[in-house]
């Protein structure tokens, strides 16, 4: 039996209840049989008379009555384990955040908690149950037995046993080839799937043809080895099966004999027919449940190494770093300068909303910071003060890798300032990003929000907007999506987000508008488009005094990448904002740059005159940087 | 071509043929092993009850002998039913998804290939494996072992024949017709739900950045809260429908053998043949009884079948020629005219009259914003789409003439969405050039700027879903590589820079300009950067043409092209 899954059966009260009804129901049923068999050898034997009938058909309707019991009682209690391994898992990885580490691949991740863990059913409603029926009824039968035909009772006293026994040896011998074969099984499914989707590449190269003929062989040689092993894996339950019908034989012939004598009433003959292969039957069903049954053990060994973080070790460490961040205290940074002086808010000025409806990007205006630079469309709460942050020689360390993602980083971020962060991939970049986030904690230093330490995660969240690489589109519609930060944003207020960041233009031409409901089974977005979303998930929160931003741009088209830039730059109108940038147009929107290399900053130096006020500030930033990293090089 | 489909039809008629007679063999052995489970229990009832009467030992004999006999053969009958069983249903799956690839073979319609849809689709393949092994044998054995205990109760009592019929067509039709009812029903509210539960699981994993950044985790996870909680719901009646047809069938076997007996004793049949009739019924019962469940499986089955036969169904994009063209000597000329290609009726055209010629030796660039129609056009190159109207030859040659395959063999190259397969990095590199050397292999990898990554990762290290993570830049590379150990007369490229950084985009393209100097050669691409050594940049719009000609023409007249250029000098810094 699966240790975590019946203490994690045990912790909650309903799955409990329900799982001992369910085993009780199964159980109780199970011993049903012993009347059964005794009403109907005594009716045939005419013991009893023609009216025990009725009782024997009453026996049978209760038992019926407990398989219905223990059916429902199953159903009851595999779903109760299921959804509750499923919040576990979920509100884990909500923990562990999304720094999570590469090991855990997020596509393994969402079929384990999804279609994985259906693999439970077979064994929570089958084999549980039979395990339960397998330790009781055998020596129900037995003690029956005993007490009506010493001899036969014997008989099958001594051969029961042989199908633990035999099963056993067999197992022990099939074990190893068993599941290596089952491992190939999973493969060759696994061959099929990868074939059939790279077919456009192998159709790009003539090759699709081809690759019929290997799969042929791949199938036709797993089947052979599949035989081989098959061949003595079903001797465990040939075994079975010559066991049971074999005990039958010794025990019916016998009887015979001694009815031919006279010594043996034919009421206990009958018994004895009837009830013999009742004791062999409940070993044979669990043996017929097991591999089912081991598939959810498969899964459930996934969902719990997940859960204690045995999957990567490294899961644990980032999360009681998180954990103990998140709970120190809640009188966070947030709550104590909310109401401190609104220097750089912009409170949306006569262009809110759309300040041209041209597609940006056309290099006159793509320079050219808008004079009528929008900020967030004004919703009445945007109190609060752009934030100074200062970091105080924090180190941030991932546990599963060995150097350091920040070393010893010390900086500090004026209110409203605006910070291109730059450096090679790897640098360090993110994590800073992570950091300020609340992602990360970290591992020596003190990250300062307005001279207060950052421990409230939640509430300093509150407070600031995020742009990611690749954001991700929610199965939810373009109005939810956009209003991801802040739920009750009414759709004129959503609409107002679109258009500053220039997403209006294309949503309004989908099938639904802002109904459409966008996710991997809903409509597509290039991705400029998904930035332009994540964008006006940031202008719907006016609130948000810090912006941050990964590399918005970077896997941007000339034309989109100049809308998310006229975007950005309005965004970042009376914020902090942080941005990660790798292309001159990006820094060029800085007041200043931090150049970080192996998880240090090495250089901090104020950007020239703002981007764009004359090209040419770009083509000095860019000598510059590409020079950084000759050196770095 | 047509030849090739005759004999595939004639293996496939024979392999039938062997399958059904394997599949014969099955049934048997589990018919076999079921009456022999039948014979058992009826011989030792009549051996006891013979017994009782104390006639001669004689008497006895042949049922002792029929006891053991029975008792042996079972479990042989049952360990070659299972081996038999297994065999074929390997054998039906291998052929179904042999199948299955050959039906998508042919280029298909767009959307139906989406990375779940095939999942799904090579999941469904299993399908066939549980119609045999979990539906069809058991019901076989299961008809025959009925049919034998109503004919053995035919001879010793009809008026308890009839009970035992009906008894069995309640628990071995009407229950599981009840049963596969109530799984279509279920199922069909199931799907939905589990799907939606799917969708809030890969929010919650994909989108946690998002989702920790806006503090809406609480507000997505109680949104798969609910959602589990709507499925365990419907999980929950499903079962109950389950139980219910599993009590119903147990209470169905009990009261059909009390039954008979009540009837066998007022009709005042003697002890023995009552006590045959009565355990042989009991027994009877045993196959019968998993049909309600085996039902319920079967209606999974189907459906899976159904999708497996509408992938078939599926008409190709493109319809090959009945007796294809050969394929023109030398160095094709490509000519494409008025080109239209419409993906689907209810939408605006994707290529809306385009024409190009590419001679050989000719570069031509092609550039646009997303959705201009760029990709369509190379599918459309490649044989990919049907066009609506307009041509294109290859030296004179309509390709629609020409077999896809030759068509693809004239004009390949970097396709979008390349895929890396599971296998190592120099089998994922030699499918685009079987008889590659090694020296042309590294000259490949040399050339798609991949050697530093070749030399870390070794030729020999396995790629793919369980092996290596290889990283989008990588990807696009490898592909890259790929194309050019091809070599195709005319090379296509799509977008080969996508996902490389700057430098390595930059660098990238030079390379690729220097190296394609001289071959025909049709490039997709939003970097304008080198475009000055192309023969002719081609500017497509909404799936037009809306600019053509040098660099220097392009630079030199407003239009995108400029912008574009324009915007991309500021943004590069030059």
């Amino acid at each position: 039996m699966h240790k975590d899954l019946v203490r994690l059966a045990r912790s909650e009260r309903a799955v409990r209840r329900h799982l001992a009804l369910c085993l009780a129901a199964a159980v109780l049923a199970g011993l049903l049989i012993l009347i059964q068999a005794e009403l109907l050898a005594g009716v045939l034997s005419g013991r009893f008379a023609t009216p025990a009938l009725i009782l024997l058909a009453l026996v049978v309707g209760v038992r019926a009555l407990f398989t219905l019991v223990q059916g429902i009682a199953a159903g009851h209690a595999t779903t109760g384990v299921k959804s509750v391994l499923r919040h576990r898992l979920l509100s884990r990885l909500q923990e562990v955040g999304p720094t999570r580490p590469a090991s855990q691949r997020s596509g393994e991740l969402v079929t384990l908690t999804g279609r994985g863990l259906d693999a439970l059913d077979p064994y929570l409603s089958g084999y549980l149950p039979a395990i339960a029926v397998a330790g009781v009824v055998p020596i129900a039968v037995l003690v029956r037995l005993f007490t009506a035909d010493l001899a036969s009772a014997v008989i099958v006293l001594v051969t029961l046993p042989l199908i633990p026994i035999f099963g056993a040896l067999v197992g022990m011998h099939t074990k190893a080839v068993t599941e290596r074969q089952w491992r190939a099984l999973s493969r060759l499914g696994g061959h099929f799937l990868d074939v059939v989707r790279g077919l456009p590449t192998l159709r790009a190269f003539g090759r699709a043809r081809f690759q019929a003929e290997v799969i042929r062989q791949v199938s036709d040689a797993h089947r052979s080895a599949t035989m081989r092993t098959l061949r003595v894996a079903f001797l465990s339950s040939l075994v079975l099966e010559l066991a049971a019908s074999l005990s039958l034989a010794l025990v019916a012939v016998p009887v015979g004999l001694r009815l031919l004598s006279g010594s043996l009433d034919l009421s206990t003959a009958l018994l004895v027919l009837l009830l013999a292969p009742e004791a062999y039957l409940p070993l044979r069903n669990m043996g017929n449940k097991f591999h089912a049954a081991m598939e959810g053990v498969a899964a459930a060994d996934e969902a719990f190494a997940v859960l204690d973080g045995r999957a990567s070790p490294s899961l644990r460490d980032a999360t009681s770093g998180a954990n103990a961040g998140g709970t120190r205290g809640t009188d966070g940074a947030g709550a104590n300068v909310s109401t401190a002086g609104v220097p750089g808010v912009s409170t949306g000025t006569g262009t809110t909303g759309v300040p041209n409806t041209s597609v940006a990007g056309a290099p006159d205006t793509a320079g050219v910071p808008d004079t009528g630079a929008a900020g967030a469309p004004d919703r009445g709460r945007d109190a609060g003060a752009a934030p100074e942050i200062r970091l105080e020689n924090v180190t941030v360390r991932y546990p599963d890798r060995e150097e350091t993602a920040l070393d010893d980083v010390s900086l500090v971020i004026a209110p409203g300032e605006r910070v291109a962060l730059v450096g090679e991939s790897g640098a360090g970049k993110s994590t800073l990003l992570h950091l300020l986030l609340g992602f990360v904690a970290p591992a020596s230093g003190r990250v300062l929000i307005d001279g207060v330490e950052l421990t409230d995660h939640l509430s300093w969240r509150d407070r600031l907007a995020f742009v990611p690489q690749r954001p991700h589109l929610f199965a939810a519609s373009v109005a939810d999506n956009i209003r991801l930060g802040a739920p009750d944003a009414t759709i004129e207020e959503v609409r107002a987000a679109a258009k500053a960041a220039h997403a209006d233009e294309f949503v309004t031409t989908l099938p639904e508008g802002y109904d459409t409901v966008l996710g991997e089974r809903g409509a597509n977005l290039s991705a400029g488009q998904r930035q332009r979303v994540a964008l006006a998930r940031a202008f719907c929160r006016p609130a948000a005094r810090l912006l941050l931003l990964d590399e918005p741009t970077a896997r941007l088209d000339g034309r989109s990448e100049g809308a998310v830039m006229t975007a950005t730059r309005d965004l970042a109108e009376g914020r902090t904002a942080v941005i990660v940038a790798h292309r001159p147009a990006m820094i060029d929107l800085a007041d200043r740059v931090i150049r970080i290399a192996d998880g240090r900053v090495v250089s901090d130096q104020p950007a020239g005159p703002r981007a764009g006020r004359a090209a040419y500030s770009g083509r000095d930033l860019t000598g510059v940087s590409t020079r950084k990293t000759e050196e770095a090089s | 071509m047509t030849g090739g489909g005759v004999s595939t039809r004639k293996t496939r008629e024979t392999l039938v043929n062997r399958m059904g007679g394997r599949l014969a063999l099955a049934a048997a052995a589990g018919a076999a092993a079921e009456l022999a489970g039948l014979g058992l229990i009826g011989s030792a009832a009549w051996l006891i009850t013979r017994a009782a009467e104390q006639p001669p030992l004689a008497a006895l004999s042949v049922a002792i002998v029929g006891v053991r006999a029975f008792a042996t053969t079972k479990g042989v009958f049952r360990y070659g039913e299972r081996l038999s069983g297994h065999e074929v249903a390997l054998r039906a799956q291998a052929t179904t998804r042999e199948r299955l690839y050959q039906a998508l073979i042919p280029a298909g319609p767009l959307n139906h290939r989406g990375a779940d849809l095939l999942s799904r689709m090579v999941d469904d393949t299993d399908a066939v494996q549980d119609l045999l092994v979990r539906c069809l044998l058991p019901a076989t054995a299961a008809l025959v072992t009925g049919v034998a205990a109503v004919v053995v109760g035919l001879f010793l009592l009809p008026v308890a024949a009839l009970v035992l019929l009906a008894g069995l067509l309640v628990a071995g039709v009407l229950v599981p017709a009840g049963a596969a009812g109530a799984a279509r029903r279920w199922s069909a509210r199931i799907a939905p739900a589990r799907a939606d539960l799917a969708a809030r699981v890969a929010d919650l994993v994909h989108g946690s950045a998002d989702l920790a950044a806006y503090g809406a985790n609480d507000r997505a996870l109680a949104a798969a809260a609910e959602a589990d909680a709507r499925l365990a719901a419907l999980e929950r009646r499903q079962a109950r429908a389950n139980a219910v047809a599993s009590g119903l069938g147990m209470f169905t076997q009990g009261l059909t053998v009390a039954a008979i007996v009540w009837v066998a004793q007022n009709a005042g049949t003697g002890s023995v043949a009552i006590a045959v009739l009565a355990l042989t019924s009991l027994v009877a019962f045993e196959p019968v009884l998993p049909m309600a469940a085996a039902a319920e499986r079967l209606t999974g089955v189907l459906a899976a079948l159904r999708r497996l036969r509408e992938v078939r169904a599926t008409p190709p994009a493109v319809t090959e020629p009945a007796t294809p063209a050969s394929v023109p000597e030398g160095p094709p000329t490509v000519e494409i005219e008025h080109l239209v290609v419409r993906h689907s009726a209810d939408r605006a055209p994707a290529l809306n009259g385009v024409s190009l010629t590419l001679t050989p030796g000719r570069r031509v660039a092609l550039v646009g914003p997303s959705g201009a129609g760029k990709s369509t056009l190379l599918s459309a190159l490649m044989r990919l789409v049907e066009p609506e109207s307009g041509t294109i030859r290859v030296s004179g040659v309509d390709i629609t003439e020409l077999a896809a395959d030759d068509t693809r063999r004239v004009m390949t190259g970097l396709t979008q969405d390349p895929y890396v397969f599971q296998a190592s990095v120099k089998d994922n590199l030699r499918l685009a050039g079987p008889e590659a050397t090694g020296e042309e292999l590294a000259e490949a990898v040399r050339r798609a700027r991949l050697e530093r990554w070749v030399e870390r990762t070794g030729w020999d290290a396995v790629l793919g879903e369980d092996g290596r993570t290889v990283s989008g830049g990588q990807l696009q590379r490898l592909a890259l590589a790929r194309a050019l150990l091809n070599d195709p007369p005319v090379l296509l490229l799509d977008e080969p820079a996508e996902a490389l950084d700057e430098t390595a985009a930059d660098a990238l393209m030079a390379d690729l300009l220097d190296a394609t100097h001289g071959h025909t050669t049709l490039l997709v691409t939003h970097r304008l950067r080198g475009l000055e050594q192309v023969d002719e940049i081609v500017v497509l719009e909404n799936g037009s043409v809306v600019q053509r000609g040098t660099h220097e023409e392009l630079v030199g007249s407003p239009g995108y092209y400029r912008d574009l250029w324009r915007s991309e000098a500021l943004t590069a810094g030059r």
